[in-house]
């Protein structure tokens, strides 16, 4: 499928990709990692991307957070290039793992962009106490990473990440690393952050529950070459129980997924 | 405490060892000696003792055991005068002494220290070169690995001699051999501590936009600090070695390194296993002060657990 999926909103996107294309050259010869991808997605979408390893789901966040340079096609954040946009703090970048400086404190690590993008010391301070609640871990400040649990890192992280108020939050496989009961509970925090905070999300997942329950939107990937195999809009409302997962509409959702998934693997 | 009693075990098996090392070691001057002074000794004459095994003398001669562990220029001192030697040269006598340990420890704890100051510098300098310039990291890094495969003994006299030959003695040649020696474990260490971080966590500073100059003095460096100070306990080690070997070439008149060079020349054995003791006592102390600042450095750091 490679239609561009228009917004549902009037407003231009916020991400725009026109045929992107990334080709790697590896010994082995060229991988091609994202093949023409078209998509648009709008402001206060929460957009996910599942597929299997290798479809080019954080090839394409990458991208977008001009991590990696695409080898054709056109992708404008904000209207500008991946690299405007980046200097101009367009994005904040969840990885995998918390990453979080082992010789900082908890408070320290979430100060770590705003020193390098030069806050004032109280603007810094106030910042801190803020996403420090959004992310429910006030007095947690002055912990060192690893008195933390995993999950707790993982939202220190995303506090990091919320700390200099871009409006879109990139998000690599944020929960991959942890276990299932700490997966829902931060899935929860992440819709009610999204809904208090009306942020763009990109979200990579592996997992097609996580991808159904969080997304506005989500992005079928399919792998050699990368690219989209379907978009599929939720109609799940926007306040969303986490036993909204048993209700019917969620499930034929899911199951439009995991088709979208299979069709993929059947192409090659 | 628990750990007291195996390292008391090892110590004394060591020292039973060495003396038990020493009967045979010193068996021949000590049945020369008592020959001389009238005693019966199986068999008589030196001659024919030359070509005699230590061992077998050993056990023919129980009565001399005691002579081989009291002699003036053993060829082996035995634990308790080397003990004695130690107390006489760093108790016993006033500090400005030349027969005080000390003294000569002090001459060679100075070059010590600030040859490993240099090295320690050039070493992260030479470091944050070869981890931010692939020219140098290309052209550095095989010199310094050359300049370690030089004998420290052979290049020592010629950094002397050049180095006297412009005027410059004393304190600072020695300090130089030192620090050529204490560089290189810090540039190795250095190098991979600055490279430490994984590609996730440049990636984030990319994020942020950060300059070259911010990703070092926030990520790269923080990161080598562990690495750094493992360094560090090589290179002060080394230092020490440097400093004893610049002192040997000098005409051997002050430091650890001179007395050991003495006591070669006049065959004071006991003399050159107090000053190698007295060395190794140096290390040690050094590296434990080492392991010390590390241990509250990475406390503070949050590293420490």
């Amino acid at each position: 499928m490679t239609e561009v999926t228009e917004t549902a909103g009037t407003a231009a996107p916020v991400i725009a990709a026109r045929g992107l294309d990334l080709t790697f050259q590896t010994n082995d010869g060229p991988v091609h990692a994202l093949k023409g991808v078209d998509l648009d997605i709008g402001k206060g979408d929460f957009v996910s991307f599942i597929g299997p390893s290798g479809c080019g789901k954080t090839t394409f966040l990458r991208c977008i957070a001009a991590l990696e340079t695409p080898t054709g096609g056109t992708l404008t954040v904000n209207g500008m290039t991946p690299d405007e946009a980046r200097r101009a703090r367009a994005y904040g970048y969840v990885f995998q793992a918390a990453g979080l400086y082992p010789w900082r404190t908890i408070a320290g690590n979430i100060k770590l962009p705003l020193e390098i993008m030069g806050f004032s010391r109280a603007e810094r301070e106030e910042r801190v106490k803020k996403v420090l609640e959004l992310v429910d871990l006030e007095g947690f400040g002055g912990k060192f990473p690893w008195q933390l649990s995993g999950g707790m890192q993982q939202r220190a992280s995303i506090a990091r990440a919320l700390s200099f108020d871009a409006d879109i939050l990139l998000m690599d496989e944020p929960f991959g690393a942890l276990d299932e009961i700490v997966r829902d509970h931060l899935n929860e925090e992440l819709l009610k952050l999204w809904s208090r905070t009306g942020k763009t999300i990109g979200f990579v997942t592996h997992s097609i529950p996580e991808a159904v329950y969080l997304s506005t939107r989500i992005v079928v990937m399919s792998p050699r070459p990368g690219r989209i195999t379907d978009v599929i809009e939720s109609p799940l409302p926007r306040e969303r129980p986490l036993d909204i997962r048993d209700t019917p509409e969620f499930l034929e959702i899911a199951h439009r997924v995991r088709e979208g998934l299979r069709a993929g693997h059947a192409y090659d | 405490m628990r750990q007291v009693f195996p390292v008391v075990v090892v110590v004394a098996v060591i020292v039973a060892l060495w003396y038990l090392a020493c009967v045979p070691m010193n068996i021949h001057t000590a049945l020369t000696d008592a020959e001389r002074a009238g005693v019966a000794v199986t068999p008589e004459g030196a001659a024919v003792r030359r070509d005699m095994s230590a061992i077998g003398l050993a056990l023919a001669n129980p009565g001399q055991w005691g002579d081989t562990l009291a002699q003036d220029k053993p060829r082996l001192p035995a634990p308790h005068q080397v003990v004695a030697e130690l107390w006489d040269t760093t108790v016993e006598k006033k500090v400005t002494s030349k027969r005080s340990l000390i003294y000569h420890g002090w001459v060679t704890l100075s070059a010590t220290l600030l040859g490993f100051a240099i090295g320690t510098v050039a070493g992260i300098v030479l470091a944050v070169g070869i981890v931010h310039s692939r020219a140098m990291d290309m052209s550095v890094m095989p010199w310094a690995i050359a300049s370690q495969t030089i004998p420290i003994l052979a290049i020592a006299p010629m950094i002397i001699v050049v180095l006297n030959s412009v005027g410059v003695q004393g304190l600072v040649p020695k300090a130089i051999i030192s620090a050529y020696l204490s560089f290189f474990p810090v540039v190795v260490g250095m190098v991979k501590g600055l490279r430490s971080p994984d590609a996730m966590q440049f990636d984030l500073l990319r994020t942020y936009s950060a300059s070259r100059g911010e990703t070092f003095w926030k990520l790269r460096l923080p990161a080598s600090v562990p690495y750094l100070f493992a360094s560090l306990k090589v290179g002060i080690a080394a230092s020490l070695v440097g400093a004893i070997v610049g002192e040997l070439p000098t005409g051997a008149v002050r430091g650890l390194g001179a007395r050991l060079l003495t006591g070669s020349y006049y065959g004071q054995t006991i003399q050159i296993w107090s000053a190698l003791f007295a060395t190794a006592i140096l290390a040690a102390i050094l590296v434990a002060l080492i392991a010390g600042m590390e241990r509250a450095t990475l406390r503070r750091m949050g590293l420490g657990r």
